[in-house]
């Protein structure tokens, strides 16, 4: 019985000091952000890891999602005679919802499990301890780079991912279902706000590439440095942005959009 | 892979990103619509609303030539306070023009609608429209309707 209790206590106390040395970890992050100005190439190659990588899956998923939200909002539209609104569905949801959200589970999945494993690895094979003995300090040299570039290209990714949505949303509603595309384009920009839905829609996607890949470089830099403790990094950074990224997603729609007007 | 291989790739990379950015802004919002925000701003009072929203746009004849800024109760004189933006270039409007809430198609969205009256002077900044009709209410003119059922 007291073991039972002890351990419920050691397992809560754990989770706090994660938490603690998460965000420790971020305030060294970012402290270490500055050294970057002085060798952009680093952030130029981690870039490409990140997001030129990444590219390719959230231009092909946005596309489907896209088509999906066209045909699905086509069914139900024409019930009520309302296809000339299909734009305005297709380009909100992208927008303010699917945009960041999908982006941002596709990018810890593709971008964010590679960091951890990249960086666990690193640690295991004490490269980084390797740095240290040299004076160079990791946070800096591995971690703030990929950081930045991370927290760069989300937005960008959301961006594309939400604009390619709308063509291919185009393509199903007016190419395929016979939606006028005079309707489809000037009702969605009647709707659509430039403050209200593309801004807010931007800042969702900066917070959630914060976020991701805080994640993802804090478990790889926090791994056990053990083939299994990098694998376990690699699964936790995957489940815990997904878990963070959708209920950030709630708090942010509750605060942008969630008073009347 | 070649340093300058990144590099380029990374450019077009971010080039892709804002030129998405850039069409979601474009193509995507009603930026390229009326733009009212050197306008001027003028005020109506109403006895009902209806179910007109901030941001509704403001027509005449059909055109649109401005937007709902602001909506507000009065407490002195128990009416909506209707605040609307209207874009500079459409500086002729008469001091006795009216406006009305009208509702676009059946189910469609309310707007205001201005009809110019005959006045030589034009509205200012911070005028107040005198003549306004209210918008609609289903349930007043069902109401209106039996009444007047029963009373023939």
């Amino acid at each position: 019985m007291i073991e039972a209790i002890r351990s419920l206590g050691r397992w809560g106390l754990g989770i706090f000091e994660r938490l603690g040395r998460g965000n420790l970890f971020l305030l060294r992050v970012l402290f270490s952000l500055g050294s970057l100005l002085v060798r952009p190439r680093l952030v130029v190659r981690e870039l490409y890891s990140v997001g030129v990588l990444t590219f390719l899956i959230v231009f092909v998923s946005g596309l489907f999602v896209g088509m999906v939200l066209g045909l699905q909002g086509y069914v139900t539209l024409s019930k009520f005679g309302a296809e000339d609104s299909l734009g305005v569905v297709v380009a909100l949801s992208l927008v303010r919802e699917l945009g960041p959200v999908v982006t941002a589970l596709l990018f810890a999945g593709r971008a964010g499990s590679a960091l951890a494993a990249e960086i666990g690895l690193m640690k295991t094979t004490e490269q980084l301890s390797g740095m240290e003995m040299m004076a160079v300090d990791p946070v800096r040299r591995v971690v703030a780079p990929r950081f930045l570039a991370g927290v760069i290209s989300m937005p960008l990714l959301a961006a594309i991912f939400s604009a390619v949505g709308v063509y291919g949303g185009m393509f199903v509603g007016v190419g395929l279902l016979g939606v006028d595309p005079g309707a489809y384009w000037s009702q969605m920009q009647a709707a659509v706000d430039l403050q209200a839905d593309i801004y807010n829609g931007v800042i969702k996607s900066v917070v959630f590439g914060f976020v991701a890949v805080w994640i993802a470089v804090f478990e790889g830099y926090d791994a056990t440095p053990t083939s299994e403790g990098v694998s376990r990094a690699t699964t936790r950074t995957v489940v815990h942005t997904a878990l963070a990224v959708l209920g950030l997603d709630f708090i942010l729609t509750a605060l942008m959009f969630g008073s009347p007007q | 892979m070649t340093t300058r291989a990144i590099e380029i790739l990374v450019g077009l990379f971010v080039a892709a990103g804002f030129v998405a950015l850039f069409t979601l802004a474009m193509q995507v919002s009603n930026l390229s619509r009326l733009d009212t925000s050197d306008g001027y701003q003028v005020t109506a009072y109403f006895q009902n609303i209806g179910g007109l929203k901030v941001r509704a746009p403001v027509t005449v004849s059909g055109v649109t030539v401005g937007r709902v800024s602001r909506i507000r109760y009065d407490p002195k004189r128990y009416m909506a306070e209707v605040t609307m933006d209207i874009a500079p270039q459409h500086d002729y409007f008469s001091t006795d023009t009216s406006a009305s809430i009208y509702t676009a198609g059946l189910l469609g969205e309310q707007y205001l609608a201005l009809e110019p009256g005959a006045m030589p002077e034009v509205l200012q900044n911070g005028d107040i429209i005198e003549f306004t009709q209210s918008a609609l209410v289903l349930e007043e003119i069902i109401g209106d309707l039996l009444v007047r059922m029963t009373t023939e």
